[in-house]
């Protein structure tokens, strides 16, 4: 009894701040989705209205959600892939037994996740300028054209990517390590024994032994890679013509810069089912293809 | 036997070399900044780009931190992470070991419930929790930034998975002594729990530091602001002095990749731990 006491002061604190100031605003997040709260109402609470599903529907109607939605959507269907290709292969070169100096590529590699996205990507859109940038000066040195990186529409979300993953990779990596490390190795021993090439081992062994740490990564980074906003916010400020504009980069202009809180909020529930939807299609991907 | 050994020698060259590689594509643009950041004014902007400073300067930093005022949102990020973090810790840490070695009614259904809320990304609570800020007059105040961090779910549920490793019998034996619950959590407890604690520290202050969306959010006077945000906006009026922001770059990004470097085998080893977030 007494320790039932002590435990509720232990827990009720932490529970109280979670509640407070997590839960209670994400349900007041979904009913002020369904209100018109803008500019007018942030001064006079008199000048809100229930408005229903308006904000859905009105978001749903607007061409650059669905740009947005598209441009994120590349950054998803590209970065991630792309960013855990990399982590699989430094993760792999690693965990290789000819590997030396474990510990310090290990660190190395990993430096970019701790640094911060505003800093770095100041560093990025000067690498990557036009005229003074490091990358276009190897593309002309190797003969190749020089690339107007942040500034073409074409160019700008690829430029994004290549940073995003440059970033984050080294997240992934030490997951994966970790699982490829919990491999046991007479797996590898007995393959070695029926004649399996390095890449059969890679394929038969490796791969389906890791395939759970692999979907966990991958629902991470889906999520994360979702909430694309500083990268763009920095670089080129969802430009040019909108090309880097992301769904969460429209629920902040929507949001605090425009005042539409009620439109923002119906924006970030968009986006929360569009996260759900994927991940549980990831997980059906998953298990449809262990059963097979 | 001879083609087995120079083949070795070749898969050995190969990955240390893949290895080598990537390490300097990793690496190049941290080290690029810092170069950068001794130039001279207008240095940087010739072609080919320049790859070391031809006279070493420290004006750029001279500038951040007398015309600039950096030093200001220097201080308010050391402030705010070393706050969130001491503050967090305490909070996290009592509730994490309380659902891992407590019994109270509802527990496990509580913890479920607090796992659930994990999926739901913070953007979400953003605007709410900005008018709460709002009208609790906590806008442009450091406590803006540190009382909706006062906790978090990833903190608690990795604190109790740590926690459950503890034996209950040592807890028991304690009770027996008579000593107290609080008496057992600060002095059993906790010395116990040194490893994740060292481990939550530098997620939560690195986490804090290099946050983004919420400060540029709640902190939208210049006095509070933090270092990253700061230079958001810098980098945004000073598109064209690369040396400047460089340096900018350098003073954002230093204290965290020293602190990551200092504490690393905590840091990876926490992640390995908890596999999830950061």
């Amino acid at each position: 009894m007494k320790v039932e006491r002590v435990a509720w002061t232990f827990v009720a604190p932490a529970l109280a701040v979670i509640g407070l100031f997590f839960v209670l605003p994400v349900i007041a997040a979904l009913l002020l989705s369904l209100t018109d709260f803008d500019l007018y109402a942030l001064a006079d609470t008199s000048n809100l209205r229930f408005t229903g599903l308006r904000n859905y529907i009105d978001t749903l109607h607007t061409p650059l959600f669905w740009e947005a939605l598209a441009n994120t959507l590349y950054f998803v269907g590209v970065g991630v892939p792309l960013s855990m290709l990399v982590s699989l292969g430094t993760a792999l070169l690693l965990d290789s037994k000819l590997a030396r100096f474990k510990g310090f590529f290990r660190t190395a590699l990993f430096a970019p996740v701790v640094t911060t996205v505003v800093a770095v990507a100041v560093i990025w859109r000067y690498l990557f300028n036009t005229q003074y940038g490091l990358v276009n000066y190897a593309l002309t040195s190797l003969g190749f054209g020089a690339i107007d990186w942040l500034g073409d529409a074409n160019w700008s979300m690829p430029t994004i990517i290549l940073f995003a993953v440059w970033k984050n990779f080294g997240y992934n990596m030490i997951i994966l390590l970790a699982g490829l490390q919990a491999i046991p190795g007479e797996l590898y021993e007995a393959a070695r024994i029926d004649g399996a090439s390095a890449w059969q081992r890679l394929r038969h062994v490796t791969l389906p032994m890791l395939a759970p740490t692999l979907l966990l990564v991958a629902i991470i980074t889906v999520a994360g890679y979702f909430q694309l906003f500083a990268e763009p916010y920095v670089m080129t400020r969802g430009g040019p013509l909108r090309s880097t504009t992301s769904v969460l980069y429209y629920m902040y202009e929507e949001g605090f810069r425009w005042w539409n809180l009620g439109r923002a909020s119906a924006i970030a529930f968009l986006l929360f089912a569009l996260i759900l939807a994927v991940t549980a299609g990831l997980l059906r991907f998953a298990r449809g293809s262990r059963a097979a | 036997m001879s083609w087995r050994q120079s083949s070795q020698g070749a898969s050995r060259w190969l990955v240390n070399g893949a290895l080598i590689g990537a390490t300097a594509l990793t690496l190049a643009p941290l080290a690029w900044m810092l170069s950068v950041s001794f130039m001279t004014r207008g240095e940087a902007a010739a072609f080919p780009p320049p790859l070391v400073p031809t006279r070493p300067t420290l004006a750029n930093y001279v500038e951040l931190f007398t015309v600039l005022g950096v030093g200001r949102h220097l201080v308010n990020s050391l402030l705010l992470a070393g706050a969130v973090t001491a503050l967090s810790l305490l909070f996290n840490l009592a509730a994490g070991y309380a659902f891992a070695k407590l019994r109270f009614a509802g527990r496990d259904a509580l913890f479920r419930g607090l796992l659930g809320a994990l999926v739901i990304p913070l953007q979400v609570a953003m605007m709410p929790l900005f008018l709460m800020m709002k009208s609790l007059g906590l806008v442009n105040t450091y406590w803006g930034v540190i009382v909706p961090s006062l906790a978090s779910v990833f903190g608690v549920f990795l604190v109790r998975q740590y926690a459950r490793s503890i034996p209950d019998e040592l807890i028991e034996a304690a009770r027996i002594d008579g000593a107290g619950e609080w008496r057992i959590f600060f002095s059993i407890v906790l010395p116990l729990l040194r490893p994740i604690i060292a481990t939550l520290a530098i997620l939560t202050f690195l986490t804090c530091w290099n946050d983004f969306m919420w400060p540029l959010i709640v902190l939208s006077g210049d006095a509070q602001q933090t270092m990253p945000v700061a230079l958001a906006s810098l980098s945004r009026e000073h598109v064209q002095d690369n040396e400047l922001m460089m340096a900018g770059a350098v003073v954002t990004v230093l204290p965290v990749l020293l602190l990551f470097l200092a504490l690393q085998r905590h840091y990876l080893q926490g992640l390995m731990l908890g596999g999830v977030k950061g």
